[in-house]
């Protein structure tokens, strides 16, 4: 298939209008050392069908979360996604667009992020948001450019129970923009207060906290904003946006800038990619934001509508004085996130949280009850949390993805994770629930290891 | 009434209490109070003031919405560097399949071999078209890869002991904006070097601009101007004997597709943008994909994991010393990947240069039909893209900016404009090879009809859009008044 409309008849009309003789002239521009002079080897050209029995073959050697009991989480999280979600997403004239340059042809993607916009605000607690931007590590690194601006310093606390996979972004980027990162230990509990006070200094720009953390607990954000705005520096917080339908809003704690992983509101998991970052903050930041923000306005006959707003912060206008480098935003997934969340409302959101924290719970008592082991951390905790089995990891592991259960996350497989955390999780198993699992889904993980505890 | 004079309502004005568009099952297991499960003071106190409908009211909510934008599936849509090409419907069903679209990053690696088997053969396609050695697909758009790219060239240099002397790139007048503003966030002075009277970069100011603070330079080939640089090979060895790195920016790789590669043009890194190019639908601004293929002495800089193929099975390798780390979450924007691995699958070795000469012959056209009626600032044959001055408009008093919106009023989108910034009043031609000679033709017209417009009624045009469903927007206040969230004021703006 080739997607080419021009005939070889019209072609020739074409370069006549041109007034060359072939396509070849036209490249004459390019020197001859500089040609490939043979095909570029990739395989031949396939049929629709071809490629369809390609590619179906090739995704049928994955197992997607519908062939298997996923209670893996970690950052992405397998939640019914409704229908309509897809449906809405596919129309072609939002998927076939693109960024809203012109305006008054665009008034549908822009209405969609100017509501995504406000959507966001609500559920975090904040004041502005932008359209989105690649995702929760990006998002961190953007929220750390603005406190390193505001406060003119060079220094950013994690904590060690941030995803490791977003400190590792960070790691990147401070080492190419030269900043640093300074680890506050947490072993996955609670903030103390006292050592948050002494890791914060005089050149501490920021500190990034994670709600819930990466093994689930669920953290006192109150008590750490006015430590952390005492020294001078910004409070960046990294929410699971589903939990938010429960949990004290990041706004209500004293966070500046609230960024998260949007993928749990109705985009799927795509081996981790595209999602969307969401990325809210205080007012006071909205012209230091970086990537896309849609604004409300009037045409010249008073009519309301919707522009790309506030340019002047960007690469395209400012070059190298730019807030950042971004130009794309994440626009289909968060217009999937927008949809998702009109879907649900606020009943539906928060039920989605209930069931999801009220199935965890149950799992977790479950397996502690029948003394196939225990939690690795005493604290509060959400959908998700830290399980070490009695039994052999490596045993169970094998025998649960026999059975068809896919149990979670090994943390001793999860490269980067720091240290201080290892120690308290050692042998664990990160497992997430969602609502989608269902009950006898959950006894049925259960009975299975108490079968395989009894073997072993 | 005209549908073009009804406000349309915003989702929360449509809200209506008890409402919903979601029903769960009931809940099956023994429920606790959740104040037992976490402390009050953590729970929020007030419930999410979220939006209230019902499915049928979303989904006409936003098929309304969808209704008023333009898109490629609706018309044509020459933005220059931008390739709004057709996105072929089979690979949305691909990208769909549950085996791609509903598997988790963290399984195991023997649960995901398809998957892996994909990453690992789109990245050697890739290498294989961009003539280089080694390939990642983490970075998620084409300014993502560029500052993948910058980090890498930063690493280069610390490694051969230069990481503090190496302090500039340099960057054209007429490069994209995203390349200056990645180097500055990566701390680099940008240098820009001028352009000659061809329209390539003046290799004489090059020479003058090179030397041991020079980390690299960021080229686009053909550049904004949509012109191949004559004396690629010239810059390539200047930059070179420089000691500095060669970095492609591959926004206009529509125009060489198995005609020439970067790589054997002198380019040590390259980024593509898999949404361009590679034909995955644009999204309304995103998602992107940026993949960057480098060559074999900067392989070990690549951001990890890296996707490797053992004699059994297909494996994700972290361990690189020398890698700058990771860019991003998990692996990539990997669903366009996929996409962009059937389109790569449909077309071929022969159908990929068919792309990049029909993508040229079908500007080259257009160029040509509107030579006579616009200001060409540079006389040459162009590539995928040209870039026409409305400067004669402009003094008749129809600026680009209002011809832009009478395009509009035509229903075809319209080019960039304003850009490249080293060309006045521009306006920034891409057809693509997607589109067929008639369209090609009708919006040669559209042009023509509109430059006599501007003769004979500069009003008509600085009045435009006239049928779109609102008109010219007031900017300035949208900037001086910012109102980016909706705050329950109904249609007063």
């Amino acid at each position: 298939m080739s997607y080419i409309p021009v005939t070889s008849s019209e072609q020739e009309q074409m370069l006549a209008a041109i007034g060359v003789g072939s396509v070849d002239e036209l490249f004459a521009d390019i020197p001859q050392e500089m040609r490939l002079n043979r095909p570029l080897a990739l395989p031949q050209a396939m049929t629709e069908a071809e490629l369809m029995r390609h590619c179906r073959q090739l995704a049928g050697q994955n197992i997607s979360s519908d062939q298997i009991v996923s209670f893996l989480g970690a950052g992405l999280y397998d939640h019914h996604i409704p229908a309509a979600v897809a449906h809405l997403v596919g129309r072609s004239d939002f998927y076939t667009a693109y960024t809203p340059y012109q305006a008054e042809v665009s008034q549908g993607s822009l209405q969609a992020i100017y509501e995504y916009q406000t959507l966001i605000c609500l559920l975090t607690g904040m004041d502005v948001a932008n359209a989105s931007v690649y995702d929760a590590a990006t998002a961190i690194v953007e929220a750390i450019a603005i406190a390193r601006s505001v406060t003119r310093r060079g220094q950013v606390i994690f904590a060690d129970d941030v995803h490791p996979d977003h400190t590792a972004v960070a790691r990147t980027y401070s080492k190419g923009q030269g900043w640093r990162v300074k680890t506050l230990e947490t072993g996955g509990g609670q903030i103390e207060i006292s050592s948050l006070e002494e890791s914060l200094g005089q050149d501490t720009a920021a500190v990034v906290l994670s709600q819930p953390n990466f093994l689930g607990g669920i953290i006192d954000l109150k008590a750490v904003a006015d430590v952390v705005h005492q020294a001078g520096a910004l409070l960046i917080v990294c929410v699971n946006p589903v939990l938010l339908s429960v949990l004290a809003s990041p706004g209500e704690c004293g966070a500046d800038i609230v960024v998260g992983e949007g993928q749990p509101l109705g985009n799927p998991l795509s081996f981790g990619g595209p999602t969307l970052g969401f990325f809210a903050a205080k007012a006071q930041y909205l012209r230091r934001l970086p990537g896309r923000i849609v604004g409300r306005t009037t045409d010249c006959d008073g009519r309301v509508g919707y522009v790309l707003t506030l340019q002047a912060r960007e690469q395209h206008i400012r070059r190298q004085r730019a807030s950042s480098n971004i130009c794309s935003n994440q626009a289909l997934n968060a217009l999937a996130a927008a949809v998702y969340l009109a879907l649900l409302g606020p009943r539906g959101l928060k039920e989605v949280a209930e069931h999801s924290i009220q199935k965890a719970h149950y799992l977790a008592e479950q397996l502690t009850q029948k003394g196939l082991g225990d939690l690795a951390l005493a604290g509060p905790y959400g959908n998700e949390f830290v399980f070490r089995p009695k039994a052999d990891l490596d045993m169970i592991w094998s025998n649960s993805l026999n059975a068809g259960y896919l149990p979670g996350l090994r943390l001793d497989q999860v490269p980067q994770l720091p240290p201080s955390l290892g120690e308290s999780v050692r042998g664990g198993l990160l497992m997430a629930v969602t609502e989608k699992r269902t009950r006898a889904e959950l006894d049925g993980l259960v009975s299975l290891w108490e079968e395989l505890s009894e073997r072993g | 009434m005209n549908v073009a004079d009804q406000y349309f309502p915003t989702i929360f004005e449509l809200s209506e209490p008890e409402k919903s568009g979601y029903q769960l099952p009931d809940l099956d297991v023994p429920v606790h109070e959740l104040t037992e499960l976490i402390p009050s003071p953590l729970l929020r106190t007030k419930p999410l003031p979220l939006p209230e409908l019902t499915e049928p009211e979303v989904v006409r909510h936003y098929t309304g919405l969808s209704r008023r934008n333009h898109a490629v599936d609706v018309g044509f849509y020459p933005l220059g560097s931008c390739t709004m090409k057709y996105n072929p419907k089979v690979n949305e069903d691909i990208a769909s399949l549950p085996g791609f679209a509903s598997v988790h990053p963290y399984q195991p690696e023997e649960t995901v071999q398809g998957m892996l088997q994909l990453i690992h053969s789109l990245e050697q396609m890739l290498c294989e078209i961009s003539g280089l050695q080694a390939c990642t697909l983490q970075p998620a758009a084409g300014a993502h890869g560029e500052l993948t790219g910058l980090f890498i060239i930063q690493a280069y240099h610390k490694d051969r002991g230069e990481g503090n002397e190496r302090t500039q790139i340099i960057v054209p007048d007429s490069a994209h904006g995203t390349n200056p503003a990645s180097a500055a966030m990566c701390g680099y002075e940008v240098v820009e070097v001028p352009s000659d009277d061809r329209g390539g970069i003046d290799v004489a100011a090059l020479r003058q601009l090179v030397g041991p603070k020079t980390a690299g330079l960021m080229l686009t080939n053909p550049n904004t101007l949509g012109l191949f640089d004559e004396n690629t090979q010239v810059i390539a060895d200047v930059v070179h004997e420089a000691g500095g790195l060669l970095y492609y920016d591959g926004a206009n790789a529509n125009a060489i597709l198995g005609i020439s590669r970067p790589g054997d043009m002198g380019f040590d890194i390259v980024h593509f943008n898999l949404h361009k190019t590679f034909s995955t639908p644009h999204g309304g601004g995103g998602p992107g994909s940026g993949p960057i293929c480098v060559s074999d002495d900067l392989e070990k800089f690549l951001p990890v994991p890296r996707t490797i193929c053992t004699e059994t099975d297909y494996r994700l390798k972290y361990d690189y010393p020398k890698s700058i780390g990771k860019v991003k979450n998990y692996y990539g924007n990997i669903g366009v990947a996929v996409r962009a691995y059937a389109y790569i699958l449909s077309m071929g070795p022969e159908g990929l240069r068919r792309v990049s000469e029909t993508a040229v012959l079908n500007a080259n056209y257009v160029l040509a039909r509107l030579k006579g009626a616009f200001s060409v600032p540079f006389d040459r044959f162009c590539k995928h893209e040209f870039v026409l001055s409305g400067k004669k408009q402009a003094a008749l008093g129809a600026r680009t900016i209002d011809m832009a919106k009478r395009m509009l009023d035509y229903g075809v989108h319209a080019p960039t404009i304003y850009f490249p910034l080293v060309v006045e009043e521009a306006l920034m031609v891409e057809p693509t090879e997607t589109e067929s000679k008639r369209t090609l033709d009708q919006f040669s017209e559209i042009m023509l009809q509109i430059a006599k417009e501007a003769e004979e009624n500069p009003e008509l045009l600085q009045n435009a859009p006239h049928t779109t469903v609102v008109r010219r927007l007031d900017e300035t206040k949208a900037a001086r008044k910012p109102d980016v969230r909706y705050s329950g004021r109904k249609s007063d703006g």
